[in-house]
């Protein structure tokens, strides 16, 4: 059965790729996914995806750990998110605007301080081959999965019961459908949205930080394309449900791996247009669960982009 | 009669003249303060990394505005910054955020290019103005989708206009590396070259291309439209207060989706520009984030078109000072993009002083 895979090939790097290249799309949608049921979007996580993923690659180079690295992505893209909830806090403040000012930062400062990572090469996070059974070399590549993928997967799981099961997490579901409600209760509207913004900006580092040690595994500047921007589309998909944010996430990413896919079987035409497949799709998801009328169903009552 | 209301006319006059300044002066000041702050922020940044603050400013300076040469160079990177700003400015009249400035350069250049390649022997004003047409077509659909999804299916703008943009970057590669691509090329990737009589030549006397006259002028013509006319005014009610403007009966779709358009076909003539007055056809170059810079260019003019002239200067200067620090400071040509990024987020958050008393009424 290790003949050639044929046409066959496509589905399969397919998979292999959706797990892939879902993985930073599953960070950075369940930290959008928290930020927003508090009733803020940050538009900002682009920013946070390079600045994480440069930060994990120097400190993996600098300190030979890559896992190192993924922590510090953390504390770096927490600290973007709570630059961003200190700033919206502010009376009068926009958090699209916001949101723009820090994509803009955060690649500028991670270009500026990424300078000297260009060219050394970190040592990556490991793998977990789950397809060690398999003699078909195409099919156990595929099932090479990256231990964060596994992490973004509980973390879903953990999000889920948070948001639906505890007291806080109804309280900053509170603070997403009505501030008022969450003052009468007796808490800071703007204290919970501060938190969860700083925690799904760290979500969002840990997702920069599997761009530069896992896949495609090196630090760039043209690293990330947008997908801190489709995390935000994506919520809308997933219905601002963890879960959700899963299945969507896998979606993107077979998506994405549309173009390499092709490519691995010599379709080399359009190389370009299929790399645009996850854009189309996210603007085409967009265009068909909008309605100028209503709000959509499970958006969190106060958040200003689905009005 | 008539002689007491020409008095009071007379009387009025320099009043209303000192209103108006004092308003533009209160206008102006959080934003004089944010750039202020920016460049003490800055100045802690660079001390952090290494480089004496002192001596970055002074080759800004240097590089952008001290000696001719360098205003030129200034000059020439203002001028696509002119019209790409106003792909954010205009819209945000109307209270929408469009980012999407950079796929209208690409587009446009885009279409400059390949129109250009047949037009060869066409005469200067005609393949010009179709050229230019084609570009700004092409812009124009391009944010013009963005303000019709808003408007017809409440897709936020935002998002849809950065995500056309990439998907315009993506076909612009694609034909660019592809169909329209030079075969004599190698190293870089470009469409055929335009004929050289069909580019837009430079203002008498120095290096900087007409392309920055038709900015200016294009930024003071919206000016006007904003300001003086009823497009204008109606565009400003809608962005005031939407509800109230659609009570009023306002076509609302309309406005959005004309307003969209011409900021589209602004961003698109700003790449048509860069083809026909500096490259002579399209290629990666177009794609260098102008797009990027234009955004911060609207919301530091705040969205007044007259004002994007003077910030658009400055920022041509930034840009045009990046390689000096470059090459003197050995400073990464990231230095700039921190810089913008300060710069944006202090802006955003002087939006709070806005409107309380600095001159004490």
């Amino acid at each position: 059965m290790s003949g050639d895979l044929g046409l066959w090939a496509v589905p399969v790097a397919m998979l292999g790729g959706a797990i892939r290249v879902s993985t930073p799309y599953i960070f950075v949608s369940l930290g959008e996914c928290l930020t927003e049921r508090s009733g803020r979007i940050n538009l900002g996580l682009e920013g946070t995806l390079v600045l994480g993923a440069m930060s994990a690659y120097g400190i993996a180079y600098l300190s030979g750990s890559p896992w190192l690295g993924v922590l510090v992505a953390m504390l770096a893209g927490a600290l973007l998110g709570g630059l961003h909830a200190l700033l919206c806090g502010l009376p009068k403040v926009n958090d699209i605007a916001v949101g723009i000012s820090l994509m803009l930062f955060g690649t500028g400062m991670a270009f500026f301080l990424g300078k000297p990572f260009v060219q050394p090469k970190a040592p990556n996070l490991p793998s977990i081959p789950l397809g060690w059974w398999i003699e078909q070399p195409e099919l156990r590549a595929a099932l090479e999965i990256n231990p964060l993928f596994v992490v973004g997967i509980l973390l879903a799981l953990a999000l889920t019961w948070f948001l639906g099961r505890t007291r806080r997490g109804l309280i900053l579901r509170a603070a997403g459908d009505s501030s008022e409600a969450v003052r009468a209760m007796g808490y800071s509207a703007e204290t919970m949205r501060f938190t969860a913004t700083t925690a799904g900006g760290a979500l969002a580092g840990i997702g920069g930080a599997f761009l530069s040690l896992y896949y495609p595994g090196s630090w760039n500047e043209g690293l990330s394309s947008g997908q801190g921007l489709m995390a935000i589309a994506l919520v809308i998909f997933a219905r601002w449900q963890p879960i959700r944010c899963i299945w969507a996430s896998l979606l993107f990413g077979a998506a994405g791996a549309l173009g390499p896919a092709l490519q691995s079987v010599g379709v080399t035409w359009g190389y370009y247009l299929f790399g645009a497949a996850p854009y189309v799709l996210t603007l085409g998801i967009m265009i068909a669960t909008c309605s100028p009328t209503r709000s959509l169903r499970g958006a969190p009552a106060e958040l200003g982009v689905t009005r | 009669m008539s002689v007491t209301t020409a008095a009071g006319v007379n009387a009025e006059r320099p009043a209303a003249l000192s209103e108006k300044l004092r308003a533009a002066a209160q206008a102006a000041a959080p934003t004089l303060f944010a750039v202020l702050v920016t460049a003490v922020i800055f100045a802690v940044f660079l001390f952090a990394a290494g480089a004496d603050p002192f001596e970055v400013y002074e080759l800004i300076w240097t590089g952008a505005f001290a000696s001719w040469f360098s205003l030129q160079n200034t000059l020439l990177r203002a001028a696509p910054l002119l019209l790409v700003a106003l792909c954010t400015a205009l819209p945000a009249r109307l209270g929408l955020v469009i980012i999407g400035g950079e796929g209208a350069i690409v587009f446009g250049g885009l279409a400059a290019a390949a129109i250009g390649v047949v037009l060869i022997d066409t005469p200067y004003v005609p393949a010009l103005l179709l050229m230019a047409a084609a570009a700004m077509v092409s812009g124009a659909a391009l944010i013009a989708l963005a303000g019709w999804l808003r408007h017809a299916r409440g897709v936020n703008e935002t998002i849809s206009s950065l995500l056309l943009t990439y998907i315009a970057i993506a076909v612009f590669n694609h034909l660019v590396e592809g169909p329209l691509r030079d075969p004599a090329s190698l190293n870089k990737p470009s469409t055929a070259s335009i004929s050289d009589h069909h580019m837009i030549g430079t203002i008498p006397g120095t290096d900087v291309h007409w392309g920055l006259a038709i900015g200016v002028v294009v930024c003071l013509a919206m000016a006007v439209l904003m300001r003086k006319t009823t497009f204008g005014f109606a565009a400003r009610m809608v962005g005031g207060n939407m509800r109230a403007a659609r009570m009023a009966g306002l076509p609302i779709g309309k406005l959005v989706i004309t307003t969209c358009a011409m900021a589209g076909a602004a961003g698109g003539l700003a790449g048509m520009i860069e083809v026909a007055a500096i490259h002579g056809k399209a290629n990666a170059s177009l794609n260098t984030g102008y797009g990027y810079t234009g955004i911060l260019v609207a919301f530091l003019a705040r969205h007044e078109p007259a004002a994007v002239i003077p910030v658009a200067i400055l920022f041509g200067g930034i840009n045009a000072a990046g390689g000096l620090l470059q090459r003197r400071m050995d400073l990464p040509d990231a230095t700039v993009l921190v810089l913008q990024g300060i710069l944006f987020v202090v802006l955003l958050a002087s939006e709070t002083l806005r409107g309380r008393s600095l001159f004490g009424r």
